[in-house]
């Protein structure tokens, strides 16, 4: 058949937008200093919990230890309680549907589940428990601690990891974000007591964020968290991570992987903030450029040069710092080619200008797939839950789709030359040296290092 | 409060009609979020592939996205995305779905993407050669290039079945994928993607008569064609106990899977529900039997699981299908240790049978679970859709939690008896080292 042209008379056009639910959020704050947020919203005979707990490592010499102990310690915090044991604790939450889910990252805890409605004030009692009276039993902890090494080497396996990782280490120096992997050695020396003393000192309603979300009553709900969590208390606030160091421009760092197939590309550099008046101009930049699949790097290395199945670029939020984000996976053979095209397009995108079909795409594609992600209610008690647990008011999701809506084609542009352009960005690849160092040689300098990954193939 | 005393029946109207076409459509309207969700499940997946043509589903799920008649390539995602919405298609064992969540006002417009590319995909050489290489580096990203890549997933069937539409690899080997032409993909097309092989599910914020107008307007051009016959894929039982090895060169540590042949998911529903809750009273969660026994007690695994169905949702594939359990093991527990503590809770199950009181706990989160997924737009829609296309009733998924609330405790051990040690097959991952 011969190429297709877009006749755009064929293609139905829009209908009229019909309203967005505005999210009804009852905020309150409790003696204790634990905010709280409750949201009723119709939808399936559920309720969403996120609790949100700071968590940053307090310096960066104290970086590798507290990461370590974290990692055990979101295990270990389910292992029981002075009034159930962790089968009991288990046993509990399962009769109401839920299970609690405990992870961390370089910002906080953060413990999250589902649940049917007539639960919440059984959940919230369990709960409680666990946030005021852990015991953090000595042979359950030897065991959780041997499976968090296990699950270390695991992970370690995994090239995308190995490269988030590298990147990290690169981009942060002596910051505390550099370690995002703990140490094995250092998992090993955990001890109870040292858990015990981190979850003291930093498991703390002030500070902290509650927030429920679905098929509730507001004052009930509100009543039940009051009657349940009055007693989690604590001396002091959370700790936030502090100010990210400034990187200058560094080479390409190649972390060889010998007999990899695949070469794992990664580019990151700083970003505006929430609260930085640039974000919504750079977030629409960063959709043209390779957000979305209609996107400038997807239509290049994957669509017109077949090197990767999944390019994509993002722009994350840190406590300390926003980032610009790059990730390709791409064949070895072609490792040098879609570095050039993944350099070439940010480089265009920095000096020429985004079109106005391109910018239209990319703003209703946000503001439409932002309704999607808060369509549910574990969508929106995720989004609330990272909002106000940054210090920001629910009403700042309504005044960033207010501020997208309005970003010009130059404001786009200025915020690319900004923050997009090549120089600007730290490079870390994680492949095969001996098949990609030349490639990689030719554009620009490169300093190779082992991976330290058990597991690679020999 | 149990399982039992909440109201767990999803309760959205279905309606349905036929065109003449043969296309079947599904509306589930529901109009409390702006959103709709379009999709279309075409009667076509991995165990319908031919010898010497294995990875052709998934390769021609993205060939579908490459343009079609009146739709240049990229268009069709710049349409959906450029009006606020998401989109993506899947391969699995007995569909290939594609679909859409989108703004309301963005109906029609879906509607026109998707009627034209069932009347006429872009199928030419550029477009299938540039789609190789891309499936390619999927299989490498999440196959080649990482451990665990294949497990079970790709190896367990080969040890767990006999025919060629059961055991093959549905990811496709390179020499497949590289051989495949033009031709391959056209005929593939005309006998596949007949609007009489395909289910058209709509859900969200419509309205019945508008959208069944719109949709005569679009598809009722896309002419007929036979339907092809489903294809069998039932198996004898298996007759004795299998066992095989592989050797992962990226694995740090070892791990073990095992398949039990389970019930019919489709011909004896009722006894395949005992088995998908037992599946959940071993594996789900901290509370669940294997993992107080293998992590908590034992110390014989660091990660293990359960589920029904090839890719863990057992309410969208046909006959023969399996429970498997896989476990993460460290490298100093051997697999016999795991696999005695395995077939001894099973055999638990099977002879002292289950507490009331448990079973209730594992139906509350297992409803939990079910709405949970339902609480999406895209998801209902794609939970009513696979249960019109698999099971000819898309009222069934709303129906599913209130079901599986009703399973005996006496259900669950009659499943658990069928999950010995003489009729599984059992997949060993080694390290290299």
């Amino acid at each position: 058949m011969s190429a297709p042209v877009l006749d755009l008379s064929l293609v139905p056009p829009l209908g009229d937008p019909r309203p967005q639910p505005v999210p009804e959020v009852h905020l309150s704050t409790l003696p204790s200093g634990l905010r709280l947020a409750v949201v009723p919203r119709p939808g399936v005979p559920l309720v969403e919990l996120r609790l949100r707990i700071p968590f940053a490592a307090p310096s960066a010499r104290a970086a590798a230890v507290h990461v370590a102990r974290t990692s055990v310690l979101t295990g270990a915090v389910l292992l029981g309680t002075k009034a159930h044991d962790q089968v009991q604790v288990a046993q509990l939450l399962q009769a109401e549907g839920a299970e609690l889910s405990v992870s961390a990252d370089p910002d906080r805890l953060l413990l999250g589940t589902t649940m049917l409605p007539a639960g919440l004030p059984a959940v919230l009692g369990v709960l409680a428990e666990l946030l005021v009276r852990p015991t953090y039993p000595t042979d359950q902890v030897a065991a959780e601690r041997a499976r968090v090494t296990e699950r270390i080497g695991i992970a370690r396996s995994q090239p995308g990891v190995v490269a988030r990782t590298a990147l990290a280490t690169r981009r942060y120096g002596q910051h505390p974000y550099a370690v995002q992997m703990p140490e094995p050695g250092l998992v090993e020396q955990v001890t109870p007591a040292a858990l015990r003393t981190l979850h003291r000192q930093r498991v703390l309603p002030a500070g902290s964020t509650l927030v429920l979300v679905g098929d509730l009553d507001p004052a009930a709900a509100a009543d039940a968290v009051a009657a349940a969590l009055g007693d989690w208390v604590g001396e002091g606030t959370g700790v936030e991570a502090g100010p990210l160091p400034t990187v200058g421009p560094q080479p390409l760092q190649l972390v060889d992987r010998p007999g990899a197939v695949q070469s794992n590309i990664r580019l990151g550099g700083p970003a505006p903030g929430r609260l930085d008046p640039e974000l919504p101009a750079v977030r629409l930049a960063n959709m043209v450029y390779g957000g979305y699949f209609s996107s400038r790097l997807v239509e290049n290395i994957r669509e017109r040069r077949g090197y990767t199945y999944s390019p994509r670029s993002a722009v994350d939020h840190l406590g300390a710092g926003s980032s610009f984000l790059v990730d390709a996976d791409v064949a070895t053979g072609v490792t040098g080619p879609a570095l050039l095209e993944t350099t070439y397009e940010l480089g265009r995108i920095a000096l020429l200008p985004v079109t106005d079909a391109e910018l239209e795409g990319a703003r209703r594609y946000v503001l439409g797939t932002m309704a999607l992600a808060t369509a549910t209610h574990a969508g929106l008690a995720s989004t609330l839950s990272a909002l106000i647990g940054h210090g920001l008011p629910p009403e700042w999701l309504a005044e960033h789709q207010a501020a997208l809506a309005t970003v010009t084609l130059d404001e786009v542009s200025a915020a690319a030359r900004r923050w997009l352009h090549p120089a600007g960005l730290t490079t870390v690849v994680v492949g095969d040296a001996s098949e990609v160092e030349d490639q990689l040689r030719a554009l620009g300098p490169v300093e190779t290092v082992p991976s330290t990954t058990p597991g690679s193939p020999a | 409060m149990t399982a039992a005393g909440a109201d767990l029946t999803l309760r959205h109207p279905v309606e349905r009609f036929t065109l003449d076409n043969g296309l079947r459509v599904v509306l589930a309207p529901d109009r409390s979020v702006p959103v709709v969700a379009v999709s279309v499940f075409y009667d076509v997946g991995m165990r319908s592939e031919p010898q010497g043509r294995t990875g052709f589903a998934h390769l021609f799920e993205h060939v579908m996205f490459q343009g079609s008649a009146h739709v240049p390539k990229m268009e069709h995602a710049r349409l959906v995305q450029a009006a606020g919405g998401t989109f993506n298609g899947s391969t699995h064992q007995d569909y290939t779905n594609y679909f859409e969540a989108l703004p309301a006002e963005a109906l029609e417009r879906a509607l026109f993407l998707e009627a034209d590319r069932m009347a006429s995909p872009a199928i030419t050489e550029e477009n299938l050669r540039n789609q190789i290489d891309v499936v390619k580096e999927e299989i490498r990203v999440n196959v080649l290039n990482r451990p665990y890549g294949a497990f079970p997933w790709l190896q367990l069937p080969e040890v767990a079945f006999e025919s060629f539409a059961n055991t093959h690899d549905g990811y496709g080997s390179f020499v497949d994928l590289e051989s495949s032409t033009v031709d391959d993909a056209q005929d593939f097309f005309d006998r596949y993607y007949a609007p009489a092989n395909a289910v058209l599910c709509l859900g969200g914020d419509l309205d019945v008569a508008e959208t069944e107008a719109l949709v005569r307007r679009w598809f009722d051009a896309v002419p007929h064609r036979a339907a092809p016959p489903t294809p069998y894929t039932g198996e004898a039982s298996p007759t004795g106990p299998r066992h095989a090895v592989v050797v992962d060169d990226l694995a740090p540590a070892p791990a073990v899977a095992i398949g039990w042949r389970v019930p019919d998911p489709v011909g004896d529903l009722e006894t395949y529900l005992g088995t998908v809750l037992l599946s959940e009273l071993l594996s789900e969660g901290d509370a669940s039997r294997l993992e107080l026994r293998l992590v908590h007690q034992d110390h014989l695994a660091v990660a293990q699981a359960s589920y029904v169905g090839l890719f863990g949702d057992p309410f969208d594939v046909r006959d023969a299908t399996l429970l498997t359990t896989q476990v993460h093991h460290p490298a100093d527990v051997t697999p016999e240790r795991v696999l005695a503590a395995v077939h001894e809770e099973v055999e638990k199950v099977a002879q002292d049978g289950v507490p009331a009181e448990e079973l209730t706990r594992v139906q509350a989160r297992t409803s939990a679970q079910l709405l949970r997924g339902a609480d999406s737009v895209l998801g209902r829609t794609l939970g009513f859709a696979s249960a019109e296309l698999v099971h000819g009733r898309a009222e069934l998924s709303g129906e599913l939690a209130a079901r599986l609330a009703a399973v005996t405790p006496e259900a669950v051990q009659q499943a658990a008896r069928g999950l010995t040690r003489d009729s599984a097959a059992v997949l060993e991952l080694r390290t290299r080292s």
